[in-house]
């Protein structure tokens, strides 16, 4: 087999295309992940069964079935009911929803790991519930939870390409569409390949950086 | 102050909302027929008894005879399982939520292990409830911070987290941050227990000072019995969560009645 420098030149315009599109689903769905974990977090945490048992369940649901599974219904099964969304917006919901059911639970770990006597000092100035909770856990649980937090992100990018099932042209996507058209498959793949490690390693300085400046 | 371990032969009142009790006494806090059960273990058994305004109270025991318990209890961070507690003549146990935030406002604590917030700088330690709670403007709460550090000695540490300070250090912020709320009680929960003993005196001298130099009502949890001795109007023996002995200071560590005090005084002293 030879290795054409040739491929690689006229595979990059698509895969900086398809490089573009993973980046807004990995920004985007860590976000959605990030905020919805934490709400998830929250509400497991509310005194009233009523809202702890739905949500509960349905987490639990989103969980333990397969992202490729949820990407289809989403995709293929809304539009039924008349809900119609882009490819990569669906995608990015979907990446978001089936990790903010992991991120629930590094939360649920960092708020735990608050010690009882933050609470009870809280309890003793008499802040209210909601300053107790902004000013004086979360603080502390976030910090305690992004690196937990950053795996996760590192896992969402190597979901990525399953996006590519319900037709999102992202890193894999552009690569086989090349690599269909013109029967080259090892320069499109190698060059994701390489983009995958970087990207994963640039994201894991980023949140090392993160982590440093929260630690302080 | 008055103390009974009798059962109190009145049945609990409904003070007005002004707080003014027929009584004309100046009872800060009261305490009526209180029991708390961890589980099968009875921690406080029918407890009766009130401190009045401006006092210094020190209870004093073994561990487990329900001392902590009483002050965490008027803290509102443990409910009695049965019993009224009363706070200059107004129900804190049991009360419905909003009345226990206003009560709660006029108490104020101090904790074995600080509990100091390590994500907020000392100053904000201190300014956090005074602004979010009382609505102080943020300047006027700097300025009353940076003067209760001057008088806990650490008004160059305004801008230091807490992990940087020392175990001394941060047990005189907590001070402060009490402090700043203004309560009329203050409950001291063996503070020096988790202090380095070289660190002790510096912390028992500013509480000292602020008994001697402030009108605040202190209940004091601890096992420094000198400090006991310097700052108590009265003294509490516990054990097994009934008090065995009350009584001034001299009283209790001069000439105690009850063996159980003269065991316990004999142990720690």
């Amino acid at each position: 087999m030879k290795w054409d420098w040739g491929a690689v030149r006229d595979f990059m315009p698509h895969f900086w295309d398809g490089l573009l599109v993973t980046l807004q689903a990995l920004a985007l769905g860590s976000l959605i992940s990030f905020a919805l974990g934490l709400v998830w977090a929250l509400l497991m945490r509310t005194p009233s069964r009523w809202v702890r048992w739905p949500v509960g369940a349905v987490t639990e649901f989103v969980r333990d079935t397969p992202l490729l599974v949820q990407l289809f219904f989403l995709f293929y099964v809304l539009p039924e009911w008349g809900l119609t969304f882009s490819a990569l917006t669906t995608g990015v919901f979907a990446i978001g929803l089936h990790y903010s059911t992991y991120t629930m639970q590094v939360y649920r770990a960092g708020i735990e790991a608050v010690p009882a006597g933050q609470w009870e000092a809280a309890t003793a100035l008499n802040l209210p519930w909601r300053r107790t909770w902004t000013a004086v856990i979360l603080p502390q649980a976030v910090r305690r939870v992004v690196p937990a937090l950053g795996n996760y992100v590192i896992s969402m990018l190597k979901d990525t390409p399953l996006l590519m099932a319900i037709t999102v042209l992202e890193m894999l996507g552009q690569a086989r569409l090349f690599s269909q058209q013109h029967f080259q498959f090892t320069e499109p793949l190698t060059v994701i390949g390489v983009a995958f490690i970087l990207v994963s390693y640039l994201a894991s300085l980023l949140l090392r950086a993160l982590e440093r400046r929260l630690v302080r | 102050m008055s103390v009974d371990t009798a059962k109190n032969p009145e049945p609990p009142t409904n003070p007005g909302p002004d707080g003014s009790p027929g009584s004309g006494t100046t009872e800060l806090i009261r305490l009526e027929n209180v029991t708390k059960r961890f589980g099968d273990h009875t921690v406080l058994d029918g407890l009766d008894f009130s401190v009045d305004t401006g006092k210094h109270v020190t209870l004093i025991g073994p561990s487990g005879s329900g001392k902590t318990t009483i002050l965490r209890m008027l803290m509102t961070l443990t409910r009695p399982d049965e019993g009224t507690i009363t706070v200059d003549g107004e129900r804190l146990f049991p009360a419905p939520p909003k009345q226990v935030r206003e009560i709660r406002k006029k108490i104020g604590m101090v904790f074995q292990q600080f509990n100091l917030f390590p994500n907020m700088t000392v100053l904000r330690n201190i300014t956090e409830a005074p602004v979010t709670v009382l609505g102080m403007s943020r300047d006027e709460a700097e300025a009353r911070a940076r003067e209760l550090l001057e008088l806990v000695g650490l008004a160059d540490k305004c801008d230091a987290r807490p992990s940087q300070l020392s175990g001394g250090q941060q047990q005189r912020v907590a001070i402060a941050r009490a402090l700043a709320m203004r309560p009329q009680v203050l409950l001291l929960d063996e503070v020096t227990s988790a202090l380095d003993p070289e660190l002790v005196a510096g912390v028992l001298d500013l509480l000292r000072d602020i008994a001697r130099s402030t009108d605040i009502t202190m209940l004091c949890v601890t096992h420094e019995m000198g400090f006991a001795r310097d700052i108590s109007d009265q003294v509490l023996m516990f054990d097994s969560g009934r008090v065995v002995e009350a009584g001034s200071p001299e009283k209790i560590f001069g000439d105690p009645e009850q063996e159980r005090t003269r065991e316990f005084l004999g142990a720690v002293l």
